[in-house]
C-alpha cells in the first residue's frame, strides 16, 4: 500500500481528480455566494452528466466530436503543430457534407452516407492542409494561419447558409433562419437510445482512435510523425521530408476535424445550422491534453469533459445559475488538471533516474526517453 | 501504463457515481420517464405555472433575449411568484444542448418551455409529441408542427418588419443630412426582417433619404460595430440604428459623436439615454398571458401568435427629445400598421 | 459609386478608422510579444483581456476617474498574468491548454461580473476624443493620426517603447535571452523564471489595457465577450510581425485597415455580400504573410518551460 500511494500510477490518478476537486471548491465558493447551495449543484453536475441513461447518452453524444477532433490534436500536436484551428475545419466538414448529401440526396443511403462523412474528412483536411502547406512552403505560423482561417470559415457559412445553401422552406416562409435544407433521412446516423440523440457517430469514433494509436504507434508514418514533433532536426538529419509530415499532420487534423462536422451534421443536428461548431475546436483541444495526447487517452478524457459540458448545463438548468458562472469552472477545471501534471512528470523522472541508477549498476543502459510534448 | 490508470479513473468515478444512484437523494434533474411525468401532474395540480425559457444569448444583451425575459418577469410581478415560476438557460447557441435542456424542462415538471430562437424548431419538433402535457413555444416562425400531428407547440413571430418601419419612419423624419447609418449583425432571420422594414419605412416616408447598411458578420463583435459606427458617421449619416447585442458598441460611438440612436427589440436607452431617442421594443406580455390563457382552456399548442403593433406585442418608446412632428409621423405608421392601411413593400437589396 | 469610394474624403476615413481600430490590436500584441519573446505561450490574451475591459468599466461606472480605469485594468490584467505564469512557468503546464482555460476563465468571470455588479449594460462616460491642437490641422496627416481618443495614441507611443525596452535595455537583453537560449542564460545568472514572470505579468497588463481600450475608450460601454476573438488575432499577430515590435504594427494597421475598407466598402453600397466583405482582413493577413515570406525564427525556447539543473 505504502509503495502504491508513493508510485507513478496513483500520481497519475489522484493529482487531476483533486486538481478538479480545487477547481470545484473554487467553484462552490462562487456558487455560494450566488446563493446557490454548491453541494446541491455539483451532484446535479455529476448526476446530470453520468447518472441516468439519458445523461450518460447525452455525455456520449458529446464525447463524440470532441473525441474526434482530439484524435486530431494527438496527431498534430505530436507532430510539433499547434492546430487551434478546429472550429473552422468543423464547420467547413459541416458544410461540405450538407451541401454533397443535398446535392446527391437521391443516392442510396448506404453509398451516400460514407460517401458524406468521407466528403466532410476531405474538406476539413482541405482547410487543415491550407494551414499546413503554408507553414511547410512559405513558413506561416500555424497559430495564425488557423486562428485567421476560422473566422474567414464562420463568414464562408454566414454567406452559404443565408444565399446558396438557405434552406428553400425558409425563404419560402419569409423567416430566412440561417440554416440548410434537412438532409435526407437516409444519411441519418442510426440513433442508438431514442429519444436521445446518441447516434453511432460514438462507434466510429472509438474504432477510429484505436486506428489513430494503430497509426501513430504502429506504422512508419506515425513515427515519423512523432519524429518530426520531438525532434525535427534529427528528423531531418535521418533524411525524412521534416515539411511533408508537417502539413501532412495539419491534414490529418483537419480531416478528424472536419469528419467531427460531418458526424454532428447527419447524427445531431440532420442539416447545417449556426453555432453548430460548438466549440468543439477548443473543447478538442483540451481533451486531447487531458488525455496525454495519447488516442486512446483522449477516451476517456474526452468522455469526462464532455460529461463536464453536458453536466455543467444541467446545473446551469437546476440551480439556475448564470451560464457564465459554469464557463468560469470549466476554465479553472482546465487550468488545474494541466498544472498538476507537472508533479506526475516529477516524479517519473525522478522514477526514471532512480530506474536508470538501477540499470546502471547493472551494467546495462536503456532509461525510457520521456516523451516531450509542444 | 497510461491507460490502465485512466481505466481506473474511469471505473472509480462509475462506481461512485453508480453508489450515489443507489442512495435515495432527491436530485431534482435526471430521472426516467416515469417520474418526469408524475412530477408534471404533481406541478399541475399544485397550481404554479411553471415556465422555462432558453436563450441563443443571455439575459442583459440588451435586445432579443432580454426582450422576452423582461417580459416574463414582468408578468411574474403581475401574477406573483406564486402563480407563476420562471427558469431559464442562457447561451444556448449550440442547438443540440438546447435540445437536451429543452428535453430536461419538459421531465421535470415544466408547463411551458419557450423555445426562444428559430433554430431550435427542428428539435422541438422531435421532442414536443414525447411530452403530451407540456406546452412548447417558439420563434421566430409561423410552424406549429399542426400540419404533423402536432398538437402541443405554439409558434411565435415579431413582426420586426414593422418595428423596423416605424423606426425607417422616425429616422427619416429626423435626418437632415439625408443619410441614415444601420449596424446590423448577419443578414438573416430576425435582423433582415428588420433591415428591410427599415428600408420600407424610410423610402416610404422620404424616398430622397440614403440608408447605408452594414453588418459586422457576426452578433457580438462590438468593436466592429463601433467602427461601423464611426464609418457611417463620416459617411454623413446623422442618425444611427442596429440590432443584436453588438450594437453597444455603436451606442457608444454614436453618444460620443452626439448623433440620435433608434434601438430595436429591448430598450436599448440604459446603454446612453441622451441618444438613443427611441426603442422599437417586443413586449412580449400579452403574447405570454395568451399561451398561458389557451393553456389553462384546454389549448395545448397549434397557435401563430404574433407581436404587432395592432396588439400591443410592439410598442415604439419614444424620448421627449424628439420633434413632435417626427413622433407623429411614426403614431402615424404604427396606427397604419395596426389597422392595415399601411402595408409593407420589401424591395430586394 | 466607386468615383466616391475613391474620394480623398473616404481614403482619410478608412485610414483614420484603421488607425484606431488598430488600437487594441496593438497594446494586446505587444504585449503577447514580451512573453513570446522570453518563451511564454500566452494563449489567453482573450480573457485577459475582458477582464481588464470590465475593470476599467465597472471602475469608471461607479464614478470613478477614467485613468483610475486604466490603472485598474493594468492591475487586473497583471493578476490575470500572475495567474498565467504560476501555470505556465512555475508549474510549467502545457501552454497552449492552459491558456485557453485563462481565456474561459477569464470570458466567464467578466460576464459574471457583470451580470451580478451592474446587470443589463449601461452606457458611461470614459476618454473622449482628443485633437492634438496643432497637429490635427496638418492637411491629410491631422484627420488620420491626430483625430483620437489619449488611448489611441499611447497605443503606437509603445511601439517606439518597446522596441527600445526590447533591444536597448537589460531587461530586453534578459528577454531575448531567456526566449533563445535559457539555460545558457542561467549560466549567466539571469533568473530565467523571473524574467518570464515578468513578461507574462507585463504582456497581461497591456492586454488589460487592451481591454480598457475598447470598454472605456472606443465603445464606452462593457457587453458579454465583447472581444469576439480579437485576442487570438492579437496573438496571430504576434507571430505576424516575427516578434519585432514594428513587425506587430504593420500586422495591426494591416488588419485593421482592411477591416475599415471593408466597412467602407458596406458603407458605399459596394455590391458584395456583406459576409464576404467581413472575410478579407482575415484573407489578407494570410496572403501577405504568405506571399512576403517570413523567414524569422520563433524564440527558440517558445512554449518550452524551464527547470533548473538537467
Amino acid at each position: 500500500m505504502q509503495r502504491f500511494l508513493r508510485s507513478l500510477r496513483f500520481l497519475e490518478l489522484a493529482l487531476p481528480i483533486a486538481a478538479v476537486l480545487i477547481a470545484f471548491a473554487i467553484g462552490g465558493v462562487l456558487l455560494a455566494l450566488l446563493g446557490a447551495n454548491p453541494f446541491e449543484a455539483y451532484w446535479v453536475l455529476i448526476s446530470g452528466a453520468f447518472g441516468s441513461v439519458g445523461g450518460l447518452a447525452s455525455t456520449l453524444t458529446k464525447m463524440t466530436p470532441l473525441l474526434l477532433v482530439a484524435l486530431g490534436i494527438c496527431i498534430s500536436f505530436r507532430g510539433g503543430v499547434i492546430n487551434i484551428g478546429g472550429e473552422g475545419q468543423i464547420i467547413v466538414g459541416a458544410l461540405a457534407a450538407t451541401a454533397f448529401t443535398l446535392w446527391l440526396r437521391d443516392w442510396p443511403g448506404w453509398l451516400l452516407l460514407p460517401l458524406t462523412l468521407i466528403v466532410g474528412a476531405l474538406a476539413g483536411a482541405v482547410w487543415g492542409g491550407i494551414a499546413g502547406v503554408l507553414k511547410a512552403r512559405l513558413n506561416v505560423n500555424e497559430i495564425l494561419s488557423t486562428v485567421m482561417l476560422n473566422a474567414i470559415a464562420l463568414q464562408l457559412m454566414n454567406f452559404l447558409l443565408r444565399g446558396p445553401m438557405l434552406d428553400p422552406a425558409q425563404i419560402a416562409a419569409g423567416t430566412n433562419i440561417a440554416q440548410s435544407e434537412a438532409l435526407p433521412r437516409s444519411v441519418w446516423l442510426t440513433r442508438l437510445a431514442p429519444p436521445t440523440l446518441l447516434h453511432s457517430g460514438v462507434i466510429l469514433a472509438l474504432v477510429l482512435a484505436v486506428l489513430v494509436y494503430l497509426l501513430l504507434w504502429r506504422t512508419t508514418i506515425g513515427f515519423r510523425i512523432r519524429t518530426v514533433g520531438l525532434n525535427p532536426s534529427a528528423a531531418r538529419y535521418a533524411g525524412m521530408p521534416v515539411p511533408f509530415y508537417v502539413a501532412f499532420s495539419l491534414i490529418l487534423a483537419g480531416g478528424f476535424a472536419g469528419l467531427a462536422g460531418a458526424v454532428e451534421v447527419t447524427g445531431v443536428s440532420h442539416r447545417m445550422l449556426e453555432g453548430l461548431s460548438g466549440g468543439y475546436g477548443f473543447s478538442g483541444i483540451v481533451a486531447a491534453l487531458f488525455g496525454k495526447l495519447h488516442p486512446l487517452g483522449a477516451i476517456p478524457a474526452s468522455f469526462l469533459f464532455g460529461g463536464l459540458l453536458v453536466g455543467a448545463n444541467k446545473m446551469q438548468l437546476t440551480v439556475q445559475v448564470p451560464s457564465a458562472l459554469i464557463t468560469v469552472i470549466n476554465g479553472l477545471v482546465v487550468m488545474f488538471v494541466v498544472a498538476s501534471e507537472v508533479y506526475v512528470r516529477r516524479a517519473r523522472r525522478r522514477a526514471g533516474r532512480e530506474a536508470a541508477e538501477a540499470s546502471l549498476k547493472r551494467e546495462s543502459s536503456t532509461p525510457s526517453a520521456e516523451a516531450a510534448v509542444p | 501504463m497510461r491507460k490502465v490508470s485512466w481505466g481506473l479513473i474511469l471505473v472509480l468515478i462509475v462506481g461512485l457515481i453508480l453508489a450515489a444512484c443507489a442512495a435515495p437523494v432527491a436530485a431534482p434533474a435526471g430521472g426516467g420517464q416515469a417520474a418526469a411525468t408524475e412530477a408534471a401532474a404533481e406541478a399541475e395540480s399544485a397550481g404554479p405555472i411553471r415556465v422555462a425559457l432558453l436563450m441563443p444569448s443571455t439575459i442583459n444583451d440588451i435586445s432579443w433575449s432580454q426582450s422576452m425575459y423582461v417580459s416574463l418577469k414582468e408578468l411574474q410581478d403581475e401574477l406573483g411568484a406564486d402563480k407563476l415560476e420562471i427558469a431559464y438557460s442562457e447561451n444556448m447557441f449550440n442547438v443540440p444542448d438546447a435540445a437536451a435542456a429543452i428535453r430536461d424542462y419538459a421531465s421535470s415538471g415544466y408547463n411551458l418551455v419557450i423555445a426562444h430562437g428559430a433554430q431550435y424548431g427542428d428539435s422541438l419538433m422531435d421532442i414536443a409529441p414525447d411530452f403530451p402535457d407540456v406546452s412548447f413555444a417558439w420563434g421566430t416562425t409561423t410552424r406549429t408542427g399542426k400540419d404533423q400531428g402536432i398538437e402541443n407547440i405554439f409558434a411565435y413571430e415579431p413582426r420586426g418588419d414593422q418595428a423596423g418601419y416605424v423606426t425607417g419612419v422616425l429616422a427619416a423624419k429626423l435626418t437632415k443630412s439625408k443619410i441614415i447609418g444601420l449596424v446590423g449583425p448577419v443578414d438573416a432571420g430576425d435582423a433582415k426582417l428588420h433591415v428591410d422594414g427599415f428600408l420600407a419605412g424610410v423610402k416610404a416616408t422620404d424616398p430622397d433619404v440614403k440608408v447605408n447598411v452594414s453588418f459586422t458578420g457576426s452578433f457580438g463583435d462590438t468593436a466592429l460595430a463601433a467602427e461601423a459606427a464611426n464609418t457611417h458617421i463620416r459617411a454623413g449619416a446623422d442618425v444611427l440604428t442596429g440590432s443584436a447585442q453588438q450594437v453597444v458598441g455603436a451606442i457608444g460611438v454614436a453618444k460620443e459623436n452626439g448623433v440620435p440612436w433608434l434601438g430595436v427589440q429591448a430598450d436599448q436607452s440604459t446603454a446612453a439615454p441622451e441618444i438613443v431617442l427611441a426603442s422599437a421594443i417586443y413586449d412580449w406580455t400579452q403574447l405570454l398571458r395568451d399561451i398561458i390563457a389557451m393553456r389553462e382552456a384546454g389549448t395545448m399548442g397549434g397557435e401563430v401568435l404574433q407581436l404587432t403593433y395592432a396588439n400591443g406585442g410592439i410598442r415604439t418608446i419614444y424620448s421627449d427629445a424628439l420633434p413632435a412632428e417626427a413622433v407623429e409621423a411614426a403614431k402615424a405608421a404604427e396606427a397604419g400598421l395596426a389597422d392595415g392601411s399601411i402595408t409593407i413593400v420589401v424591395e430586394p437589396r | 459609386m466607386f468615383h466616391e469610394f475613391l474620394s480623398v474624403a473616404t481614403l482619410i476615413g478608412i485610414a483614420n478608422s484603421g488607425v484606431r481600430l488598430a488600437t487594441p490590436y496593438l497594446y494586446a500584441a505587444l504585449g503577447e510579444m514580451f512573453g513570446q519573446r522570453s518563451g511564454v505561450l500566452n494563449l489567453g490574451v482573450e480573457g485577459v483581456m475582458l477582464m481588464g475591459a470590465f475593470a476599467a468599466y465597472y471602475t469608471v461606472y461607479i464614478g470613478g476617474d477614467p485613468w483610475l480605469g486604466v490603472l485598474a485594468a493594468i492591475i487586473v490584467g497583471a493578476l490575470m498574468g500572475l495567474l498565467m505564469a504560476l501555470i505556465s512557468v512555475t508549474m510549467q503546464a502545457q501552454q497552449g491548454i492552459s491558456g485557453i482555460g485563462l481565456t474561459l476563465f477569464g470570458v466567464g468571470l467578466s460576464s459574471l461580473l457583470l451580470k451580478v455588479l451592474v446587470g443589463s449594460p449601461i452606457g458611461i462616460s470614459g476618454f473622449s476624443t482628443w485633437k492634438v491642437p496643432g497637429l490635427n490641422s496638418i492637411p491629410v496627416i491631422g484627420p488620420i493620426f491626430f483625430e483620437h481618443n489619449i488611448l489611441v495614441y499611447i497605443a503606437y507611443l509603445l511601439v517606439p517603447v518597446s522596441l527600445y525596452v526590447l533591444y536597448r535595455t537589460t531587461f530586453g537583453l534578459k528577454i531575448r535571452a531567456v526566449g533563445q537560449n535559457p539555460e545558457a542564460a542561467d549560466s549567466l545568472g539571469v533568473r530565467v523564471n523571473a524574467v518570464r514572470y515578468g513578461t507574462v505579468m507585463l504582456g497581461s497588463a497591456m492586454a488589460g489595457i487592451a481591454g480598457a481600450s475598447l470598454s472605456i475608450g472606443l465603445l464606452n460601454i462593457f457587453q458579454e465577450n465583447m472581444t469576439n476573438g480579437l485576442g487570438f488575432i492579437a496573438v496571430a499577430l504576434v507571430y505576424f510581425g516575427g516578434w519585432r515590435p514594428l513587425g506587430v504594427l504593420i500586422g495591426a494597421l494591416l488588419f485593421s485597415t482592411v477591416n475599415a475598407l471593408q466597412l467602407w466598402m458596406q458603407v458605399l453600397g459596394v455590391p458584395i455580400p456583406s459576409d464576404l466583405a467581413v472575410m478579407m482582413p482575415y484573407l489578407l493577413t494570410i496572403v501577405v504573410l504568405a506571399v512576403g515570406g517570413q523567414r524569422i525564427r520563433q524564440p527558440a525556447a517558445l512554449t518550452k518551460p524551464y527547470e533548473r539543473g538537467e
